[in-house]
């Protein structure tokens, strides 16, 4: 599904340039969940970036799919990750002024849906989320882990290939956070493939392989037992 | 761009963002109104100066009498001239390719009387082309004619408000007046947009006047119209032609300006033209500054728009919008929001001109209006200045990378 070859990626920063990436090199088969971890600085965010087409890369080979990924214009780019991937945030990144179904619609308006499959998809995807009651509210009605749902329904409603999560828990408590890593996995278990950054070990555990990252290399890359998270719900 | 959903999608921002909306529109609206009335007032200023100075005919000379400065040909200086009768025919008779029209005037004030109501008037001795020099309107009756001059008939055509202030409610044509002494015939009444001093004024036949005083054949001064078809530089011509005769028949020497005096119209006009043209200049740059400020406001309401969508544009791009979804959804939503606020604008601008009407006639505008190919164009260029105004921005915030507005707070 994604992989990955000697990706290098660097900042400039005024006249020094920092390199973040120093050749990566990382495969992910369908149906993984797959927990990247690292302490800050190790480069996890920025490997998220640029598997989700939201950066570019400086060296090196990037094929999604069977795709390419490579030179992008904008506008291909846009569509690429609107068919291929879905975002969860940290921060969440709900449109603040739209409710909770129109949220989750929105990257179907972009895949020109037509409005009326575009509410019927939103309502499914929420009420898959366990929000089906509170798809007329705004975001400020809803608490952090209500939030997040949203935002995965969202992720989820375009179909894509890939989910890319990047700290999803990072915001929560956790009890709320087992709560999204239960939804998670239970997505997984439907076969997607899910991506997930991550500095939280119990959340990592959670995941079905951890690959950690240091100073910018893969230090290691293991398979690990899966821990539920319904159990801690 | 234009189907159903990005509409629906623009009015729910619109909906939703209230504030800004009204902020934006505001000042679109603002900027027209202010356009429109600034410009109309320009115009009323405009129409008050024309009726200053249009009232009377533009084709006209006024020739006074003086006193000469200079002795010439064995007469003294300090001589007072005079202007009788033969001196119209002779002009008249000079200058066929100049004159239009002339009519002596003859300026008498005493008392009027009619029943037990009387007063104090101006009583002008005219021929019947006067009535071109001065445009008068006849109300009903008529003016005088070249009968009643030849006649010498005390026929009398009197101002509006002498008619009012003399009959009341009466009608006062076939009545008869007593103009110090004598009795005239009303034969019309006259109004004249000059207003109530022109309006108080009586005239009846020079010829009578000069029949009434002892038969003489003295004119005070002498009106001239000569052919509009001329022109300025022919007036010119004609003014200078016509001093050059009236000296040399008076015997005023050829340099001696104080014999009598010409008032060229045409020059006045001329002046008074150029004078109009810079009212128009000033409010032209007024108005122009005016649409400027507006672009300048709605530029900076776009632009702060568009950086407080920043986050929202990098989520909506990382979903997958493309550049040109976004700009076009920003610029639909500043173009429909310029468009339609510019328009309400514009409406109340027109609405408040027309109730103005003649209310601010006190403070020198009369009449205050604006053409709608001026107020349209004008709010058209706001809209193109709003789209572009919010293109630019727009454009850039779709080039920004989604994660980079993704990490704006």
């Amino acid at each position: 599904m994604i992989e990955i070859k000697d990706l290098h990626k660097s900042y400039k920063m005024g006249s020094n340039s920092l390199h973040v990436l120093k050749g990566i090199n990382f495969k992910v088969e369908e149906g993984e969940l797959v927990a990247i971890m690292g302490s800050s600085g190790s480069g996890k965010s920025t490997l998220l970036n640029i598997l989700g087409m939201l950066d570019e890369l400086d060296q090196g080979t990037y094929t999604l799919d069977g795709v390419p990924i490579k030179n992008l214009s904008e506008t291909k780019a846009a569509q690429y990750r609107n068919k291929f991937l879905g975002f969860i945030f940290q921060s969440f990144n709900l449109i603040n002024y739209k409710s909770a179904a129109e949220n989750v619609a929105l990257p179907l308006y972009y895949q020109k849906v037509p409005r009326k499959e575009r509410q019927e998809k939103a309502l499914k995807y929420l009420e898959r989320v366990g929000l089906k009651p509170w798809a007329d509210h705004l975001p400020s009605e809803l608490s952090g882990g209500q939030k997040q749902r949203v935002a995965i329904a969202r992720a989820m409603a375009a179909e894509p290939k890939v989910l890319l999560a990047d700290e999803p828990t990072g915001a929560l408590d956790s009890k709320t956070s087992y709560e999204v890593m239960d939804l998670i996995q239970k997505i997984n278990d439907d076969g997607n493939t899910i991506l997930v950054v991550t500095h939280e070990e119990d959340i990592a555990h959670m995941c079905k392989r951890i690959v950690h990252l240091k100073d910018g290399i893969i230090v290691e890359d293991k398979k690990v037992e899966q821990v539920r998270a319904a159990q801690y719900v | 761009m234009f189907n159903r959903d990005s509409w629906k999608e623009i009015f729910e921002t619109i909906q939703k963002n209230k504030l800004r909306t009204f902020l934006s529109g505001f000042t679109v609206a603002l900027g027209i109104l202010i356009f429109v009335v600034l410009y109309g007032f320009g115009n009323g200023l405009i129409n008050t100066f024309n009726e200053f100075f249009e009232d009377d005919a533009t084709n006209t000379f006024f020739v006074f009498p003086g006193r000469t400065s200079k002795p010439y040909k064995g007469y003294k200086s300090n001589r007072q001239i005079e202007f009788d009768n033969s001196d119209l025919a002779d002009i008249e008779e000079s200058f066929p390719l100049f004159v239009e029209y002339i009519s002596p005037r003859v300026d008498r004030s005493g008392m009027v009387k009619y029943k037990n109501e009387s007063n104090n008037y101006t009583t002008r001795g005219v021929s019947e082309s006067y009535q071109f020099a001065e445009k008068t309107i006849i109300m009903k009756g008529r003016y005088l004619n070249q009968e009643d001059i030849e006649n010498k008939v005390k026929y009398a055509v009197i101002g509006r408000l002498v008619e009012k202030d003399l009959f009341k409610n009466e009608n006062a044509i076939g009545k008869y007046i007593d103009v110090t002494g004598s009795a005239f015939k009303v034969i019309g009444v006259f109004q004249d947009d000059a207003g109530d001093d022109e309006e108080r004024r009586i005239y009846i036949p020079y010829t009578t006047r000069q029949l009434i005083e002892k038969n003489t054949d003295k004119i005070n001064q002498i009106v001239i119209g000569f052919k509009p078809e001329i022109g300025y530089s022919g007036a010119m011509a004609f003014e200078k032609k016509l001093g050059d005769f009236l000296r040399d028949k008076k015997f005023i020497a050829p340099d001696d300006q104080r014999g009598f005096f010409i008032r060229n119209v045409a020059d006045q006009l001329k002046q008074n033209q150029q004078f109009a043209g810079v009212l128009q200049i000033i409010v032209g740059f007024v108005a122009f500054g005016t649409i400027i400020a507006g672009i300048i406001g709605i530029s900076n309401i776009m632009v702060f728009v568009v950086k407080e969508r920043t986050k929202e544009i990098g989520i909506r791009k990382a979903l997958g919008a493309t550049p040109r979804s976004v700009i076009g959804t920003i610029l639909l939503e500043s173009v429909f929001i310029t468009t339609v606020s510019g328009v309400v604008g514009m409406v109340i601008g027109v609405a408040m001109l027309s109730s103005l009407g003649d209310t601010l006639e006190d403070y020198f505008i009369t009449n205050p209006f604006i053409n709608t190919g001026t107020a349209v164009f004008a709010t058209l260029v706001l809209i193109f200045f709003g789209g572009l105004a919010g293109y630019i921005p727009a454009r850039r915030a779709a080039r920004i990378k989604p994660i980079v507005a993704l990490r704006d707070e």
